[in-house]
Parts: C-alpha cells; sequence; structure tokens
C-alpha cells in the first residue's frame, strides 16, 4: 500500500530544512508562472475590456473563442512554441528554447485567453450598470476602458489569480519548451513529473503538497492585499 | 497618470523577471535518453566534467526517438542515446558528425511474482515474448519510438509475433517513459522490458522482480554523437567535442565505471 503519511512527513522535513535545489526550483516555478500572469494580464485585461465595451461584427464570435480557448491543451501549446523557437524553427535565431524565456511565453500563451474571457464578462457586467453614466458624460471610449478596468480592479486581481493557478499547476507545456533542465528549467511540476517516472512516488507527492502550499500562500498574499488596500481606499 | 505608471511597474517587473534569462554562459545542450539521467549517472559525471573544464552541461532527458528528432532540429549539441540503427542513419544523413561507443548495460524483462506467463528465471527474450503471447499475459509496452521500445518491437518481429494486433488488449502501450510504463506496468500486473539501469534505480518496484535476463539479444549499447555543425551553425563545437573526448577518456570512463546504485553497477564503459 502507498504510504501516504511518508509524503507529507517528506514535505515537511524538505520545507524545514529549506532544501536549496528546492529554493532554486520553487523561485523558478514563482518568477515563470508571475511573469506570464503579468504579461497575460497586459495583454488580457485591455483585450477583455474592448471586447466587453466596443461594438463591432464578429465581436460574440471574438467572445466565443475567447472562452474556448481558455480550454488550451497546454501539450499543445508547448508543441507550437516549441516549433516555433526550435532552432529549425522561424523563431530559432532568438535561442530560446530550454530557456526560463521560452516557459513565460508558453504560459502567458495559456493564460491570456483566461484572463481575457474572465475580464470580458467583468467589464461587460461593470458597464451595463454605468453604461448610462457614461453616456450621460460623453466619455471617450478610451476613457470608459480605463475607468471600467480600474473600478473592476479587485475582480481581476482573482481574475489573475484564476490564471496564475493554470500556470502554476500545468506541466505539459513547459516541459516541452523547457526540457526540464536541472539548475536552469526544472520546475515544481516538471520536477514532479520526474520524480513520479523515477518510482518516487513519495517525494513526488511531498512536492505536490509544497506545489499546493505555494499556490495557497500565493493567494493568500493577494487576498491580504486586496483587503489592506481597500480599508485603505475606504479609510 | 496612474494608470501609466501601474504598466511601468508592470513592465518593470516583467523585465526584472526575464532578465537573467538571456545571461550567456559557457554551457551545452545534450539530448539525452531518460535511463542515464533519471538513474544518477549524470550526476555523478558532470560536476567532475565541470571542474576539469569550467563548462556546463544541460541535459535534456526524453526518449531516444525524441532526442534524435530533437537535435535534427538543432535543438542541442551532442547526442547520447541508445540505438545503433537509428544513430548510424542520423550520421549517414549528415546530421551528426561521427559515432562513439561509450558504455553498455543490458535490457531485462520484469514482471509480477504471480509470474502468469510462468517466465520467470528464463534466460530467453524470445521464448518468454512467445509465452506472454500465447498465454494472453498483459505486456506493457514504451510504444514511443524511444531506444527501448526499438529493440522490443525487434524482438517481437525475431519471435514472430505481432503484439499490435491485439493492442489494448493484453498489449499495452502506453506511449510515455520507462519510469511511467514501469509505474503502469506495476499498477496494472503487467510484464514490461527495461534497461537495467532504470530497473535498479526505480523506486515504485513494489513486489515486483527481473523474470528474464542474461540473453545476448538483451545487450544494450549506448553512443555519443557530435551533432554536425555544418548542419547546425548553432552547435558549439568545441565544448561539446570536449564533452565528447572526456566522456571516452580513461577518467570519464572511469567515473562511468565506479557508479554504483544499491550495490550495483549500472554502466560498463566499452568507449572508443
Amino acid at each position: 500500500m502507498q504510504d501516504f503519511s511518508a509524503s507529507f512527513g517528506l514535505a515537511f522535513s524538505l520545507i524545514i530544512s529549506a532544501d536549496a535545489d528546492l529554493i532554486e526550483i520553487i523561485g523558478l516555478s514563482l518568477r515563470v508562472s508571475i511573469s506570464a500572469v503579468l504579461l497575460a494580464a497586459l495583454i488580457g485585461f485591455p483585450l477583455g475590456a474592448l471586447t466587453a465595451v466596443i461594438r463591432f461584427p464578429g465581436r460574440q464570435a471574438l467572445a466565443v473563442l475567447l472562452n474556448a480557448l481558455m480550454g488550451l491543451p497546454p501539450v499543445v501549446v508547448g508543441l507550437l512554441v516549441y516549433m516555433v523557437i526550435s532552432r529549425a524553427g522561424p523563431l530559432g535565431w532568438m535561442n530560446l528554447l530550454y530557456s526560463p524565456a521560452a516557459m513565460i511565453i508558453a504560459q502567458t500563451i495559456l493564460v491570456t485567453p483566461i484572463v481575457a474571457a474572465l475580464t470580458r464578462q467583468v467589464v461587460e457586467d461593470m458597464h451595463k450598470e454605468y453604461d448610462e453614466q457614461f453616456r450621460s458624460l460623453c466619455l471617450p471610449t478610451h476613457r470608459v476602458i480605463t475607468a471600467l478596468i480600474w473600478d473592476s480592479r479587485y475582480s481581476l486581481l482573482t481574475v489573475s489569480l484564476a490564471g496564475f493557478g493554470r500556470a502554476i499547476a500545468e506541466v505539459g507545456a513547459v516541459i516541452i519548451v523547457g526540457g526540464n533542465i536541472d539548475h536552469l528549467t526544472r520546475v515544481m511540476t516538471t520536477a514532479i513529473a520526474l520524480e513520479t517516472s523515477k518510482g518516487d512516488l513519495a517525494l513526488a507527492l511531498a512536492l505536490g503538497i509544497i506545489l499546493l502550499v505555494l499556490a495557497l500562500s500565493v493567494n493568500a498574499a493577494v487576498y491580504g492585499l486586496r483587503a489592506s488596500a481597500r480599508r485603505l481606499s475606504y479609510a | 497618470m496612474t494608470k501609466l505608471t501601474h504598466i511601468n511597474l508592470c513592465l518593470g517587473i516583467c523585465l526584472a523577471f526575464c532578465s537573467s534569462v538571456f545571461a550567456a554562459e559557457s554551457s551545452i545542450i545534450v539530448q539525452s535518453t531518460t535511463s542515464t539521467a533519471n538513474s544518477g549517472l549524470y550526476d555523478q559525471l558532470l560536476p567532475r566534467f565541470q571542474r576539469d573544464t569550467g563548462i556546463t552541461v544541460h541535459v535534456v532527458a526524453v526518449g531516444t526517438g525524441q532526442a534524435i528528432k530533437n537535435a535534427k532540429n538543432c535543438d542541442g549539441d551532442v547526442l547520447l542515446v541508445h540505438a545503433r540503427a537509428a544513430e548510424q542513419k542520423f550520421v549517414a544523413e549528415g546530421y551528426g558528425v561521427a559515432r562513439h561507443d561509450v558504455m553498455y548495460n543490458d535490457f531485462v524483462f520484469v514482471g509480477p511474482p504471480a509470474d502468469p506467463a510462468a517466465i520467470a528465471g528464463g534466460h530467453s527474450a524470445l521464448a518468454a515474448l512467445a509465452r506472454i503471447a500465447s498465454t494472453k499475459s498483459k505486456f506493457a509496452s514504451r510504444g514511443d519510438n524511444s531506444g527501448t521500445h526499438k529493440k522490443e518491437v525487434a524482438l517481437w518481429k525475431q519471435a514472430g509475433i505481432d503484439p499490435t494486433s491485439d493492442s489494448g488488449g493484453w498489449y499495452l502501450e502506453t506511449g510515455s517513459g520507462m519510469g511511467a510504463t514501469l509505474n503502469a506496468a506495476v499498477g496494472s500486473g503487467a510484464y514490461t522490458m527495461t534497461d537495467r539501469a532504470t530497473w535498479i534505480s526505480f523506486k515504485n518496484r513494489q513486489d515486483y522482480q527481473i523474470v528474464v535476463e542474461g540473453d545476448d539479444k538483451l545487450f544494450n549499447q549506448y553512443g555519443i554523437i557530435l551533432v554536425n555543425p555544418q548542419k547546425c551553425s548553432n552547435v558549439k563545437r568545441e565544448p561539446a567535442q570536449k564533452f565528447i573526448d572526456w566522456v571516452l577518456s580513461k577518467k570519464g570512463q572511469d567515473a562511468i565505471a565506479a557508479y554504483q546504485l544499491d550495490g550495483q553497477q549500472l554502466f560498463f564503459p566499452n568507449g572508443n
């Protein structure tokens, strides 16, 4: 029988001992996924808001497309990015393959549709509420969009967290474009895949537990940030 | 105005996160089979090589089929795999400069203690495969065009059996790495064929044991190839050649021979 308690013990002792390799892997996981989420937010917030506010032909089709792309399989994104940045690919000269940058690109592609689609919904709901007010003020569209994004900022924080959850948890894309290279591109999920393939299930699960704790910490930090920001703005 | 500051802040953070990515260093990429990486051999070799030469080696551990494919795409400087015919083809087609033997070990069949095909203790791979097929005992195949998979397919062919006719029945093609396939075999009570190094270093063996070993047909030769700089201008010829020379030198070969796990030698150097 599998020994689940061994995994918890192992996870605990790994955290307590602050294992140098583990710290490095955690650091890279956070660096890659947070970068990807920030880039996805830079693209996804305006894109989602534009689709929500501006009327143009094919707007609904774009909304459906964004929603569908939320289900992009990571392994397909990994494969596409690999084919583009491989030496034999069109962007091979940039020498990006097997680097954290490649992993950030892949995760950005994965996360952007999630951020854009959810932003579109959030901003559309907000827009319905304030539409008349905006009209009476005769505001130009870009002002309307920035105002809506700013007013939805707390919801958009949750949107970003949804994107972060996707990024930090995926393995299919980063293992192809990163190559799971020790001390270079190994992140939590690829390390878990590696230990599973070595048959060290206890260590794999221990790393899984640490990954969960990591996700929990990031979410708690954002929640705390949000709460104190709210207190400040109402003070 | 605040909006702009926020965007600048975001960009700043992004740049800070991305910046170290482009730092150049003296390093090479080795496209490798998984057994050499998962068994810990590189942890034994690479620090010594780095100490001797100052060159960092980045190992991408994938199946032999994928490693060759990646090398053909110029995504590596050195290829270290175990499928001689495919390696010779790689060189013949001009993708590689030259192929050298590095080391060998052997493949083994592992299976459950119940041994439904009654092959335990045997020394003939072909006889074992015939028994597995005739008793329709479960057999987990890599099914991923890796070196181990190519070997297995060749053995079935020699035995005159086409197991894929019952793929999904007793013949299970996992389409994944050796470790994942071992996990699948152990989990479903299937036999499978693995290189000995992966087996010895594999932790989830449960009650599985080696059932067939010691057949000359199960010989497993590893080879090393410099990716052709004339085909791939990005290949770092000098450090890559240094790595190959080092692995084939007495120092490298001795380090391979000295690597043991559970008191067993995993790889036997025969570099030339």
